[in-house]
C-alpha cells in the first residue's frame, strides 16, 4: 500500500518535472535570447539595412527578404495544398492511388529540410532556371510547406458536417456547387488559421534557401522575383559562422534572433487563438 | 378523401450491397395529404423515403429495383434529372441543419442554385418561404444574422422555409422533430396540417401519437416490408393485420 502510494507520488513527480523542464527551457531561451539582444533593438534596428560588413545598422533587408519568402511561398503552397486538400476529403475513393498519394505526402513531411533545398536548386534554380533567387527559394519554401497545408486543409474539410452536404444536395445542388457554396466557407477559417501555422514554419528555415536563393548580404531589398533575398535565419548564420568581426557582431546576432523568434512565435500564436476561437464557436 | 395520385411506389426492393433493406413495397400516396410512415427503427421507413428524391444515390452499394413514378415519371429512369427531382421533391432532415450562413441566404439557396438571381423575385421567395414555414413574424427584423443563432424549432422551421423555396410538389420529412422540445414539436406539428394546403406531405415518425396527429394516411413499415396502408383514423382504430395493432399498442418497437 504504502509502496504503491511511493510510485504513484514519484511518477507523479517526474511528470509533473519533465513538464517544468520544458516550460524552463522555452523561458531560457527566450530570456537569454532577450537579455543579449536587448541592447541593439530599436526602430532603426527594424528599418534599416545593415552596415560596415554588418558589424552595425540593422535588419530591414533580411526582415522583409523573410515576409517575401512566406509571401512567395504561400502563393504557391496555399493553392495546391487547398485544393489537394479537397481531394482527399470530398473526392478520393480508398483505393492504390489514393494510397500511394498519402504516403508520398507524408514522406515528404518527413523528408529533411536540407534535402528540399538540394531538390530547389537542382530543380528551380538550374533546370528551370530561376537562378538563385526569390522565386527558386519561395518555391522550395512552399514545397516544404505543403504537406502541412494539405493535412491541415483535409482536416478542415472533413470536420464540416454531413448534414450540410446532405441539405445542399437535398435542394438539387450538385456536388461542385455544394463544394464551393458550403464547404469551403464552412472551412476556410480553419484552412487559414493551418497556413498561419505553416507560415511559422517557413519564416524560420534555413537549409532550403541557402542553395536557392539566400543572399550572404544585398545591398537592398529584392526588387523582382529573380533577385536574391537576405533572410533573418540565413541572416543569424552568416553573422555568427561568416562574418568579417564574428565577436563585433555578437549583439546584433542575438537581436536577429530575438526579432525572428517574435516574428514566429507571433504567428504562431496568431494561429493557436484563431483555432481555438474556431473551437469555442463550436463548430 | 383520396384524390389523385401523386406517388406510387411499384415493387420497390432496395438494397445495400447484399443486404435487402426494403422488400416489394407498392402503394400510392396522393396529392396534398400528409402521409406519416411509422414502424420500429431499421424497418425501412427512412430509406424508402430517401428513394423519393435519390438520396440514397450516395450510399456506396445502394441499389433500387421497381418503380417509383412521380406525377407518372419514372424517377429511377435513365432520362431523370436528379436535380430538377430534388427542386421537386423538397427533403427536411431529423437533426435541424441550416446552413453556417445567414436567415435570408439560407432561404435563398434553392432558387439561386436553380437561377434565381434578382434581389427583388429573392425578398419575394424569402419572405413567401418564412411565412410559410411560420417564421417570418419572428425573424423578420434578422434575416442578415446566422440560422445558427437561433433555437432548435425556430433551425427547423428555417429548414422548411429552406426547403419549400424552390417550390416543390412534394416535401419529405424525416422525423423532422425528433430533435426537438414539446412546444417546438407543437409547432412543426401545427405547420405540417397547414403545409399539405400547398404539398404533399411524407413525414417519417417515430412517435404514434404524432402520426395520429397530424396525417391523413399511415403507412406501417415492418423489416422491410409495408405492412400496412391506410387512412390513419382507421389504422389507429382498426387496424387489419395483427402486428400492426401489436405495434401501435405498444405490444414491440
Amino acid at each position: 500500500m504504502n509502496r504503491r502510494r511511493a510510485v504513484n507520488g514519484f511518477m507523479t513527480a517526474i511528470l509533473w518535472a519533465s513538464a517544468a523542464f520544458l516550460v524552463l527551457l522555452l523561458l531560457a531561451i527566450l530570456i537569454y535570447v532577450g537579455v543579449n539582444g536587448r541592447q541593439p533593438l530599436s526602430w532603426e534596428f527594424l528599418t534599416e539595412p545593415p552596415r560596415d560588413s554588418m558589424t552595425r545598422g540593422g535588419i530591414s533587408t533580411p526582415l522583409v527578404g523573410t515576409m517575401q519568402l512566406v509571401i512567395v511561398s504561400m502563393f504557391f503552397a496555399l493553392p495546391i495544398g487547398v485544393v489537394t486538400g479537397l481531394y482527399f476529403a470530398e473526392y478520393s475513393r480508398d483505393g492504390l492511388f489514393t494510397k500511394i498519394l498519402r504516403l508520398a505526402i507524408r514522406s515528404l513531411a518527413g523528408v529533411p529540410s536540407v534535402v528540399f533545398g538540394l531538390f530547389g536548386l537542382s530543380l528551380f534554380v538550374v533546370t528551370l532556371g530561376f537562378g538563385s533567387s526569390l522565386l527558386s527559394a519561395g518555391l522550395t519554401l512552399g514545397c516544404l510547406t505543403l504537406p502541412l497545408i494539405v493535412t491541415a486543409s483535409e482536416q478542415a474539410f472533413r470536420a464540416v458536417p454531413q448534414d450540410y452536404r446532405d441539405a445542399s444536395y437535398a435542394l438539387g445542388a450538385t456536388k461542385w456547387q455544394t463544394i464551393v457554396k458550403v464547404v469551403l466557407p464552412a472551412a476556410s477559417s480553419t484552412v487559414i488559421t493551418g497556413a498561419i501555422l505553416s507560415i511559422g514554419r517557413v519564416a524560420g528555415e534555413t537549409a532550403p534557401i541557402i542553395f536557392t536563393g539566400a543572399a550572404f548580404y544585398a545591398p537592398d531589398i529584392a526588387k523582382s522575383l529573380f533577385d536574391e533575398v537576405m533572410a533573418l535565419p540565413y541572416h543569424i548564420m552568416v553573422l555568427a559562422t561568416a562574418g568579417v568581426n564574428i565577436e563585433a557582431t555578437r549583439p546584433i546576432q542575438y537581436a536577429t534572433v530575438l526579432v525572428l523568434l517574435a516574428l514566429v512565435l507571433g504567428v504562431s500564436s496568431v494561429g493557436v487563438v484563431m483555432r481555438r476561437r474556431l473551437r469555442r464557436s463550436g463548430r | 378523401m383520396k384524390g389523385n395520385v401523386q406517388i406510387r411506389s411499384q415493387n420497390v426492393n432496395l438494397y445495400y450491397g447484399p443486404a435487402k433493406v426494403l422488400k416489394d413495397i407498392t402503394f400510392d400516396i396522393f396529392d396534398h395529404t400528409v402521409t406519416a410512415l411509422i414502424g420500429p427503427s431499421g424497418c425501412g421507413k427512412s430509406s424508402w423515403l430517401r428513394c423519393l428524391n435519390r438520396m440514397n444515390d450516395y450510399i456506396a452499394g445502394a441499389r433500387v429495383e421497381g418503380e417509383i413514378l412521380i406525377d407518372e415519371h419514372d424517377i429511377y429512369a435513365r432520362d431523370t434529372d436528379v436535380i430538377a427531382l430534388r427542386r421537386n421533391v423538397g427533403m427536411v432532415f431529423q437533426k435541424p441543419n441550416p446552413f453556417p450562413m445567414s436567415i435570408y441566404d439560407n432561404v435563398a439557396y434553392g432558387p439561386r442554385l436553380h437561377g434565381v438571381r434578382s434581389r427583388e423575385q429573392l425578398d419575394g421567395i424569402v419572405e413567401r418561404s418564412l411565412r410559410g414555414a411560420a417564421l417570418w413574424t419572428e425573424v423578420k427584423d434578422k434575416l442578415t444574422s446566422s440560422g445558427i443563432g437561433l433555437s432548435g424549432g425556430q433551425q427547423q422551421r428555417l429548414c422548411i422555409a429552406r426547403a419549400i423555396a424552390t417550390e416543390p410538389k412534394i416535401l419529405l420529412m424525416d422525423e423532422p422533430t425528433s430533435a426537438l422540445d414539446p412546444m417546438a414539436t407543437a409547432r412543426i406539428e401545427e405547420l405540417v396540417r397547414d403545409l399539405k394546403k400547398n404539398f404533399t406531405v411524407v413525414i417519417v415518425t417515430h412517435n404514434m401519437q404524432q402520426a395520429a396527429r397530424v396525417s391523413d394516411f399511415t403507412a406501417f413499415f415492418l423489416l422491410g416490408e409495408l405492412v400496412e396502408y391506410e387512412v390513419t383514423t382507421k389504422i389507429f382504430t382498426a387496424p387489419d393485420d395483427k402486428r400492426t395493432e401489436d405495434y401501435i399498442t405498444g405490444r414491440f418497437g
